[in-house]
């Protein structure tokens, strides 16, 4: 197992956010925690990200605890964590700084490649769009090699034909680099369309419902009767009627 | 052209009022435009009183920004310090540095410094504040992403928290500037005798100059405005450029 979730309970003050969250991640895996607005799924993240203490519980990865944040596993923001200062080149290049220059160089090279910012290398993040700012650092998380991303709602403030091209774009970059992702969003269609599991979290405090396997291989057809069943099969486990 | 132009027009009418207004009254206390330019353009070391303005407001200035912008981060970064320090810095920030000007005689006697500290006292504390409340605003995420990338705590400063506040920082300097301009007069009227200020308080004290001191007053002004826009042209700096919307 890569992450190990054991009984992690978080409160804040006498709020209760998060309770009795057990939940085992394998290398390799896409997993999206799914849940309602408040329902503790972020702060799941920031505790597994190394950025918050939970109140009960471990977390380990590789059967070593989380305790701070560490460069093997990059934290991807929505696209406001991309630095405004900083060059596209100079933001892919951040977290590179005990690397050679010349290793340095072809690293960045790489991803901008990858990312799909030829051309942009010398722009500034206010000269990007949304999308891009994003993959931009999705860029910046993967120069330094990490061996999981964790992206938080990453997409939530993008259109939705922007939205439905960078999680193609995630997917590639998935299935080329073999992270393991942990995927926080409050949107159905989105987890079931990404994720080989996807863990459907109570509103508050957040608990575990269900865990359910999406075994619909990639690409995926949204058409498929086998993707609507899934996605309505997390709609109802939610409470919701798939219809408007 | 169309930038320059209405604020040229307006300065125009404002100076035609004043003229018509001297004429029109007859008084012979209060000087006309062109009398102004008169008496400043016959007094003989106007060009040196500009100097030691500058020199004065500057060596207190830079004083100010460069001990203020550090204890500014420092107070920014660690909570408990700006907790501990900041009523302190409430308590004296009120205080008119003219309130300061017998102890600057005491302490620094007739000399260039007893202004050059006022105008430092002056310029310090609206440093120190826009600093350390710019270090606070830092958005949150950049913080972490810095800690992410497993930067260590001076390297975060170095690399993530001074580039994030440096507009803000900008924008403070400006207005510490500002004040600090605005006490010239004030700080020059202790222990000196050259001066923009002194200008003013000699003018008027022998033999009631008011052309020299309507001069004086309208030239720290003038300069003032001129260092203003000085200033702001560091806005569009490439490195903080991302601040400021063009």
């Amino acid at each position: 197992m890569k992450v190990l979730f054991r009984n992690i309970g978080m409160t804040f003050g006498n709020v209760r956010v998060l309770d009795d969250i057990n939940l085992s991640v394998s290398e390799g895996e896409f997993v999206c925690l799914l849940g309602p607005s408040g329902c503790g799924k972020s702060t799941l993240l920031n505790i597994v990200g190394g950025f918050l203490q939970q109140t009960e519980g471990e977390v380990t990865i590789d059967g070593e605890h989380v305790t701070e944040p560490d460069p093997r596993r990059i934290f991807v923001f929505q696209e406001r964590g991309v630095f405004p200062w900083l060059t596209v080149e100079e933001n892919i290049g951040f977290g590179l700084f005990r690397m050679a220059e010349s290793e340095k160089r072809a690293r960045i090279a790489h991803y901008v490649q990858m990312v799909g910012l030829r051309g942009f290398e010398q722009s500034y993040p206010r000269e990007l769009s949304g999308g891009m700012k994003q993959r931009l650092e999705v860029a910046r998380a993967l120069a330094v090699d990490p061996d999981v991303l964790y992206l938080d709602e990453p997409f939530g403030a993008l259109d939705s034909i922007t939205r439905l091209q960078m999680r193609r774009e995630l997917l590639r970059i998935w299935q080329a680099e073999k992270k393991t992702i942990l995927f926080v969003t409050h949107d159905i269609e989105e987890s079931v369309q990404l994720a080989d599991r996807v863990v459907v979290l109570s509103a508050r405090p957040g608990k575990v419902r269900r865990i359910v396997d999406i075994d619909i291989p990639h690409p995926r057809d949204l058409s498929d009767p086998r993707y609507i069943a899934l996605r309505d099969e997390i709609f109802g486990e939610i409470g919701l009627a798939h219809q408007i | 052209m169309k930038r320059v132009l209405p604020p040229l027009f307006v300065a125009a009418i404002a100076l035609g009022l004043w003229h018509a207004a001297v004429v029109l009254t007859g008084t012979k206390i209060f000087p006309s435009p062109l009398a102004v330019a008169k008496g400043l353009r016959q007094l003989p070391h106007l060009a040196s009183y500009i100097g030691d303005s500058l020199f004065r407001v500057g060596a207190g200035y830079l004083a100010a920004v460069i001990l203020g912008v550090p204890i500014g981060l420092a107070l920014g970064w660690w909570a408990p310090l700006a907790r501990a320090a900041n009523p302190l810095i409430q308590m004296l920030r009120p205080i008119s540095p003219l309130a300061w000007m017998p102890l600057a005689v005491i302490w620094f006697g007739v000399s260039n410094l007893a202004p050059i500290f006022l105008i430092f006292l002056a310029s310090f504390f609206p440093v120190v504040v826009a600093t350390m409340n710019g270090v606070r605003n830092v958005p949150p995420v950049y913080i972490q992403a810095g800690r992410n990338f497993g930067l260590s705590t001076p390297a975060l400063m170095t690399r993530v928290i001074v580039p994030a506040v440096l507009p803000r920082i900008l924008v403070g300097l400006r207005i510490s500037f500002g004040v600090a301009w605005l006490v010239l007069v004030a700080a020059e009227m202790i222990a000196v005798d050259s001066g923009l200020g002194y200008l003013i308080i000699d003018a008027r004290n022998a033999g009631k100059r008011y052309d020299l001191v309507v001069g004086g007053m309208l030239l720290i002004g003038m300069i003032g405005l001129l260092l203003d826009t000085l200033i702001r042209l560091t806005e569009r700096l490439q490195f903080v450029r991302w601040a400021f919307n063009d």
